[in-house]
């Protein structure tokens, strides 16, 4: 479904990794390791089209992804480090345009995703006025509304408690046993039922070194 | 995924993009309101430290008024990617599956509605506090009409080149401003030769010119500058 071949990333005179291949078809998850600084986010960004300081190859579906950047889009979801939640909106005002920009308003939908994550009551308040995990659980609505086959998730699991992360590992789980392929990076130790490939940038880093 | 979905067009997402800049603009009405009254309080300096002389303000009147236009518009600017860019919607935005030419056209003109246009209708109450002649208030709003979007235009390239940096209000005065002479340049020029009663058809016509210009060409730079800030 997706794949990236020979992958080499440079940040500051310095190889994040170097002939990094790999392939990620329906139905699995790849979790990306390494410590603080090893270049997680980079590879993830650089996965899903957000930085284009790399060389090597990566495609979608058999083509080429930046020959089908829209194509590619549509079947991505990303979630970064910052939750792309304005904080003066409410939720279902933030969620409306975020299924404007990926083509469908649903507002039923959105109104069950916010329940699902526990923010029933909470539609029409701006964001600013909810918590840190509140204002995550909103980003992470966005999962519930994603038709996207490939999710790449950069610490989903941040901010969360402990309901919250069992929560989103069902999520997972169930996304991944429909057909879907997940890519994430997260320092908790992931307790998910499908199987979990890891890559491991540390590793990696030596054999460029 | 069984739930039946009313699936968008590109318009809608359009709608949907300028519903959520107004409603940004009413949000935080300061980003708005202040470039307003910049505008207002700068242009009322000028009959307080230059004198009465109506004959001597009438003169410089469509000059100071479309200077000060356009640094308003420059300091609207601020406003446009910023918050964006911190919270990762503008992440959000560059994966979004809809064409991001029209995105940020959409963007612009919801910007440009809520800075831009202000700044039309309240001319003509600032021309007569420089003593312009009645006669030039409609080509005054209408050079303004169709020179403040342009400008809004290349504000935002500058914008999206700088908004990756923590201080970027002089360097994009400095990127953006020598762009903008062309359009201060007719867009003076049209309330001259109204007050010298001479034809500004062909004058607007550049400014017009100038605009689809913008308006073809800005947004495809606006996306280029947008991937680079995010990289």
């Amino acid at each position: 479904m997706f794949s990236a071949t020979n992958l080499f990333c440079e940040r500051d005179e310095r190889v994040l990794f170097t002939q990094l291949n790999f392939t990620i078809s329906a139905g699995e998850v790849i979790q990306v390791q390494g410590a603080n600084g090893s270049g997680k986010t980079s590879l993830l960004r650089i996965l899903a089209g957000l930085n284009a300081d790399f060389t090597g190859d990566i495609s979608w579906q058999g083509q080429a992804v930046n020959r089908r950047r829209e194509t590619f889009n549509a079947g991505l979801f990303y979630l970064g480090h910052s939750p792309a939640i304005n904080k003066t909106l409410t939720p279902l005002q933030n969620l409306r345009w975020y299924c404007a920009c990926h083509g469908f308003s649903d507002d039923t939908a959105i109104v069950l995703a916010l329940a699902d994550l526990g923010l029933a009551g909470y539609e029409h308040i701006p964001c600013h006025q909810m918590s840190a995990g509140q204002q995550r659980r909103v980003s992470l609505a966005r999962l519930q509304l994603s038709v996207a086959p490939l999710w790449i998730l950069d610490e989903p699991f941040t901010a969360l408690d402990k309901q919250g992360v069992a929560d989103l590992e069902q999520c997972i789980d169930t996304k991944v046993r429909q057909g879907g392929a997940v890519i994430l990076t997260t320092h908790h130790a992931l307790q998910l039922q499908c199987p979990v490939r890891v890559i491991n940038l540390d590793e990696l880093q030596g054999v460029g070194a | 995924m069984s739930r039946s979905r009313f699936s968008l067009g590109v318009t809608a997402c359009l709608l949907a993009g300028l519903q959520r800049e107004l409603l940004l603009a009413v949000r935080s009405p300061g980003n708005t309101i202040n470039p307003l009254m910049f505008f207002v309080i700068a242009i009322s300096l000028f009959p307080l430290g230059g004198g009465a002389d109506t004959v001597f303000l009438s003169s410089i009147a469509p000059g100071v008024i479309w200077v000060t236009a356009l640094l308003a518009v420059m300091l609207s600017m601020e406003s446009l990617f910023r918050s964006d860019f911190e919270d990762g919607s503008l992440e959000q935005l560059l994966l979004s599956p809809q064409p991001l030419y029209f995105q940020i056209l959409a963007k612009v003109f919801g910007h440009w509605l809520v800075t831009g246009l202000p700044l039309v209708l309240l001319s003509p109450l600032l021309g007569l506090l420089l003593a312009l002649p009645a006669q030039a208030y409609l080509p005054l709003m209408l050079g303004l009409l169709l020179g403040t979007p342009t400008l809004n235009l290349i504000g935002a390239i500058g914008m999206a080149l700088t908004v990756g940096l923590s201080r970027s209000g002089l360097l994009l005065a400095v990127l953006v401003l020598p762009l903008s002479i062309p359009v201060l340049v007719f867009g003076a020029g049209v309330v001259n030769a109204a007050l010298n009663g001479l034809p500004m058809a062909g004058l607007l016509a550049v400014l017009g010119a100038m605009l689809a210009l913008a308006l073809s060409l800005a947004p495809l730079a606006i996306g280029a500058a947008l991937r680079i800030s995010v990289n």
